[in-house]
């Protein structure tokens, strides 16, 4: 079926043929007309015409509407820093949110034409369309949640985050005594260097015992043997008090899992290992002297989650969910017109030894662009009046951040004391950017008039 | 022997085309596909879920724990009215909404194809002109007619739902019925029909598939709708509005969140896939819509 076309205006009727009017003269005007277009024109007049110009005149008076005030309520729009941050606001949804949805609908269309499951694909994609965008909008809210441990965005961050850096189980750990230095990063290193034949103690406080893992067993102090540096890792901290700085005890726990390392004169690692169970670690390396040297890995903290819905990465957080909501719509659009797409055309490219790449710059994007205009206006118009997902989405407190024009419209207008005037001038404001559109709208009517 | 040559090159170049589409392709599908279902598949679980592990551990973890999971959100859900009543209330504004600009629009466009009265392609440009217009510009003077008239918070919405669907709805359905051949008509004429007739036993019947596609974009744009009915709505919100006055607590009633959030996705789902080709058709018409 193909009667119904995406916005674009088909021919007028041609008037009826001379020799048929002729014959059964028709009316030069139809009363029956006035009561086929009386219940549409009452309602647009009601709720769209008179509105237009209400809401202009409206613009010009105050809060009360009382007090004429020219153009006052236009000059506040344009100095108040809410209401600029949302113009600002929309500025960036304007350069990034259209060109972005056109760019993956053609990526999408184009590379599902290779494939077999287009068509499930495609349903899966168009399927945020269908939804309300405030559901959309709590589906992301949940996504973006901060911690790593509930939200999916953080999650997914964080364990690519983490496996790059491997977070430490000790993070805000600190020496117990001062012979432990931090010379360089987070890691910690002994004052004194060691030989084969030394013994290393080093103890650590200031970190709550749900860090250590499970299964760590008390610290003994270590004895010597002879070629080899041995030491141990302990929490230098009875819980319940008792016992002395500095000493190896029973109910200190040994810290498993730490990493150590003897690092030469040069500057270089010679060894590393993980002390065990009770907090101990041995090494076999001969020569010395050696540094010892708890990197700073140990003490990593893991990956503490991106603050989506923090004041400055509200808008791309919102942004990004709008593109998944609206990639379905151009994937699904451009695909229709590649389908209606001469297949003659780019076999004869491919037959003259076109690259696929040429193919598709040369051939396809030249005989989408009509359509790919009408997608990417479509979004202008769409990103204009962006709303539910704005509001659905930025929590509360940072609102004010995420503003778009349509939201402090409705802010200004309808919440607090409601501001008709300035709500009525953000409306005009909103009207004069689809003007353009509507008169091309016009005269693409016309022209096949 | 060229054609030889030629069907040599044209029977290598699907096998090293097959190469270029192979793998990356259908990862790249696959990723796509995940990312795409996963976001809402987050949200059932979201909703099958205690509130109180919404902010101790994610919805994945029922994957691994699915003794997290129970129905208890969504009987709760019922317990308070106000989330009970307000999916009633959507329904009672988006079918009404959905037919009286099918009645008026249909109407009108009627007149457009087939009547002859003065400035009518004058009146056609003003209806093109009108389908760009924000509804935003409409909101402030409409509240101050409401506000003298008071009708009730459903009658606001939907009226204005209806008004706003007319310039695209009377443009689709002129689009559609200028395709209907003339012919039809006139013989039905000749025999004497008026032009009520004719709209009612000729035009509506043929115009199914025109009027299910608008049908089925405005149910949804309706059922979907948060900033009209947030203006005009008051006490006898539509699901999507009551839902928004929750989300001030969201952590705390992430409960009732996501499970009327889930629960409000099913009617433009079933829609959705009962009516897709009418749906996407309607959407592509009226998507510039205000």
């Amino acid at each position: 079926m193909s009667t119904v076309v995406p916005a674009v205006a088909p021919p007028v009727v041609e008037e009826e043929r001379p020799s048929r009017a002729a014959r059964a003269p028709a009316p030069r005007f139809n009363r029956a007309a006035i009561g086929f277009l009386a219940p549409a024109a009452i309602f647009v007049g009601v709720f769209i015409i008179y509105p237009v110009i209400a809401t202009v005149i409206r613009s010009l008076f105050n809060r009360t509407g009382e007090t004429f005030v020219g153009f006052d309520n236009y000059v506040k729009v344009f100095t108040d820093s809410r209401t600029l941050h949302a113009i600002q606001n929309n500025i960036i949804w304007l350069l990034v949110f259209p060109v972005a949805v056109t760019g993956f609908g053609v990526l999408f269309a184009v590379l599902l034409e290779r494939v077999p499951y287009r068509l499930v694909v495609r349903t899966i994609l168009f399927t945020p369309m269908a939804v309300s965008l405030l559901a959309s909008g709590v589906i992301w809210r949940i996504m973006y949640q901060q911690t790593p441990e509930t939200g999916a965005m953080n999650a997914v961050i964080a364990s690519v985050a983490n496996a790059i850096t491997h977070p430490g189980h000790y993070q805000g750990a600190r020496p117990s005594q001062p012979d432990l230095t931090q010379p360089v990063g987070d890691g910690y290193q002994l004052a004194q260097t060691v030989s084969p034949g030394d013994v290393v103690h080093m103890g650590f406080i200031g970190f709550p015992v749900s860090e250590i893992p499970a299964g760590a067993q008390d610290a003994k102090d270590p004895s010597g043997e002879a070629g080899r540096i041995v030491g141990v890792v302990w929490r230098d901290f009875i819980p319940g008090g008792g016992g002395q700085v500095g000493q190896v005890e029973p109910g200190k726990k040994g810290l498993p899992d730490m990493t150590v390392q003897l690092v030469d004169g040069k500057g270089s690692v010679a060894a590393q290992t993980q002390s065990d169970t009770a907090g101990d670690f041995s090494f076999a390396s001969g020569g010395g002297p050696y540094h010892v040297v708890l990197p700073a890995q140990n003490f990593h903290p893991p990956f503490g989650g991106v603050q989506w819905l923090g004041s400055s990465l509200v808008t791309p957080a919102i942004i990004l969910a709008a593109i998944w909501v609206w990639v379905g719509f151009a994937t699904v659009t451009i695909g229709a017109g590649l389908a209606t797409m001469s297949r003659d055309l780019l076999e004869a490219a491919r037959v003259d030894g076109a690259t696929e790449w040429q193919v598709f710059r040369r051939v396809t994007i030249p005989l989408l662009s009509p359509l790919l205009i009408v997608v990417f206006i479509t979004l202008v118009i769409n990103v204009l009046k962006i709303f539910d997902l704005v509001y659905t989405i930025a929590p509360g407190s940072v609102i004010p951040d995420a503003n778009v024009i349509a939201l402090q419209l409705y802010l200004v207008a309808f919440t607090g004391l409601g501001d008709f005037g300035i709500g009525s001038a953000i409306a005009v404001f909103l009207f004069l950017l689809v003007i353009p559109i509507m008169a091309a709208n016009i005269r693409r009517f016309q022209g096949e008039g | 022997m060229a054609t030889g040559a030629l069907q040599i090159a044209g029977a290598r170049r699907p096998g090293w085309r097959k190469a270029l589409d192979g793998v990356p392709l259908h990862a790249f599908f696959i990723v796509a596909g995940v990312l795409w279902a996963l976001p809402a598949i987050g949200l059932l679980l979201t909703s099958l879920r205690p509130v109180d592990l919404f902010t101790v551990s994610g919805w994945w973890t029922a994957i691994s724990h699915p003794q997290q999971l129970s129905i208890t959100n969504y009987v709760h859900l019922f317990d308070s009215s106000l989330i009970a009543t307000s999916f009633l209330n959507s329904v009672l504004i988006a079918v009404p909404a959905t037919i009286i600009p099918v009645i008026c629009a249909t109407l009108a466009a009627y007149a457009f194809t087939w009547l002859r009265f003065p400035g009518r392609t004058a009146l056609l440009l003003v209806l093109i002109a009108l389908m760009v217009v924000p509804l935003q510009m409409a909101l402030i003077p409409v509240a101050q007619i409401y506000g003298f008239i008071s009708p009730p918070g459903i009658v606001r919405v939907f009226l204005f739902h209806a008004a706003f669907a007319l310039p695209y709805a009377t443009f689709l359905f002129r689009n559609f019925f200028i395709g209907i051949p003339h012919e039809l008509l006139e013989s039905a004429r000749m025999d004497g029909a008026t032009d009520a007739r004719i709209f009612r036993r000729i035009i509506l019947p043929l115009a199914y598939p025109a009027i299910a596609s608008f049908a089925v974009f405005q149910f949804l744009w309706v059922w979907n709708d948060l900033l009209v009915g947030l203006v005009f709505a008051g006490s006898t919100p539509p699901v999507t509005v009551a839902i928004l006055q929750q989300m001030r607590n969201f952590g705390s009633s992430v409960d009732v969140i996501s499970a009327a959030s889930f629960l409000s996705l099913i009617p433009p789902l079933i829609l959705f896939f009962a009516f897709q080709r009418y749906f996407v058709q309607g959407l592509l018409a009226g998507s510039v819509k205000g």
